[in-house]
């Protein structure tokens, strides 16, 4: 909806390119998108052997940050002892790598002039509650992603790309509760 | 044979780093371009007024799937030394059940929340910050959740050794299941926009 409304603005400010604020730019089309993250992808496992991920870069942050406080429970705990990098964070492929998506995500929105200090959220959806609501979800992705061992980087694009059974059960479970979730809180985005 | 590059010699760990660096650069550019790092837009996929999510994700998915069938069919790729996740039924089911509660709250994935960050949404630095509490909690009380981590163990278990059948045929399975989604993607859209023009019009 806002694409469309935004395609009139841009091509008036075309013809003033001294104009300061640009219209940010519609979204390119998801086919074409798909399918050059594919490429992405298939690069990855073509390069390193290994596909994308998300959700590990926040477990090796975690690993990082307890053994910074208590090396010792780090060490005692299997789940952050194997995510412990003796070299330190920055050779942890996952890490660089996420750091890459804000660099790419950064560039491609500044590109298109989509780059705004903002909280997207539905009209009836306060400031604080939206942000409340954004972290709590943020803390039952964390739940499940450790619990299914990756997220829809690690398992759904890239284990399902693989054929991996584990990681098409994540995306049935991911979509089918998301759905019924997404149902129930329909109000939030209206 | 000369792919993975890291297992043939053709690229050691300095040069993996700025590859990691590199992907991530085209992966966020990605997500951003198709507009998956804005909550609304990814909600779309759930109230079915735009499915670019679907969309998205299907479109990688299954050229990845093709890529790799093809490089391994041709002998330049082992598909051997590529990373396959273990599989665990029982905790990938239900975590991902979690994980999709969790991403009808947040309005964002792990993945998606980097990208609404780097591009200015503070909705997508809540989600990280929460994502990260979420992972440390999880990680910390693993050993009191081992039973259920490590249940139903399948070990490297793909949908054709399950099944099975060729590779080649279930390929063409996902492939044609895919196609045929994408063709009803329009109409779905469709009927949405309709839907709430109709109760634009009551209000």
């Amino acid at each position: 909806m806002t694409s469309t409304l935004a395609q009139p603005s841009a091509a008036l400010l075309r013809d003033r390119p001294h104009a300061r604020a640009a219209a940010p730019r519609p979204y390119a089309d998801p086919y074409l998108t798909g399918f050059v993250l594919g490429l992405v992808l298939l690069a990855a496992f073509v390069l390193v052997g290994r596909g994308l991920g998300a959700t590990g870069a926040f477990a090796s942050v975690a690993a990082t940050a307890v053994d910074a406080v208590s090396s010792r429970t780090a060490q005692h705990n299997g789940f952050f002892a194997e995510r412990l990098t003796p070299d330190g964070i920055w050779r942890e492929w996952l890490v660089v790598e996420i750091a890459g998506v804000f660099a790419g995500g950064w560039a491609s929105a500044a590109l298109a002039h989509r780059l705004h200090i903002t909280v997207e959220r539905g009209a009836s959806l306060g400031v604080t509650q939206r942000l409340a609501r954004a972290a709590g979800g943020g803390v039952v992705m964390g739940v499940g992603a450790v619990l299914a061992r990756g997220c829809t980087s690690g398992q759904a694009l890239t284990g399902g790309a693989l054929l991996s059974v584990g990681s098409w059960l994540f995306m049935f479970g991911a979509f089918g509760a998301a759905y019924l979730a997404a149902w129930l809180m329909r109000s939030a985005w209206a | 044979m000369i792919a993975p590059f890291t297992e043939f010699g053709l690229l050691g760990p300095r040069g993996a780093l700025v590859a990691a660096f590199a992907i991530g650069i085209a992966f966020g550019a990605c997500l951003e371009r198709s507009g998956l790092g804005s909550a609304r837009k990814l909600m779309g996929q759930f109230d079915l007024t735009d499915l670019a999510v679907f969309k998205v994700m299907f479109s990688a998915i299954v050229t990845a799937m093709l890529g790799l069938f093809w490089l391994s069919r041709l002998g330049l790729l082992d598909v051997q030394k590529v990373y396959l996740p273990d599989t665990f039924l029982l905790p990938q089911l239900l975590g991902g059940a979690l994980f999709g509660v969790g991403f009808a709250l947040a309005g964002l994935c792990p993945g998606t929340s980097c990208v609404a960050a780097a591009t200015g949404r503070v909705d997508g630095v809540a989600v990280m910050l929460g994502m990260f509490a979420g992972v440390l909690a999880t990680g910390a009380a693993l050993p009191w959740l081992q039973r259920l981590y490590l249940a139903t163990a399948r070990g490297g278990l793909t949908l054709p050794r399950l099944l099975g059948m060729p590779e080649g045929v279930v390929i063409l399975v996902v492939v044609g299941v895919a196609l045929t989604a994408f063709g009803f993607t329009a109409r779905i859209e469709r009927r949405a926009a309709m839907s709430s023009r109709t109760s634009d019009n009551g209000v």
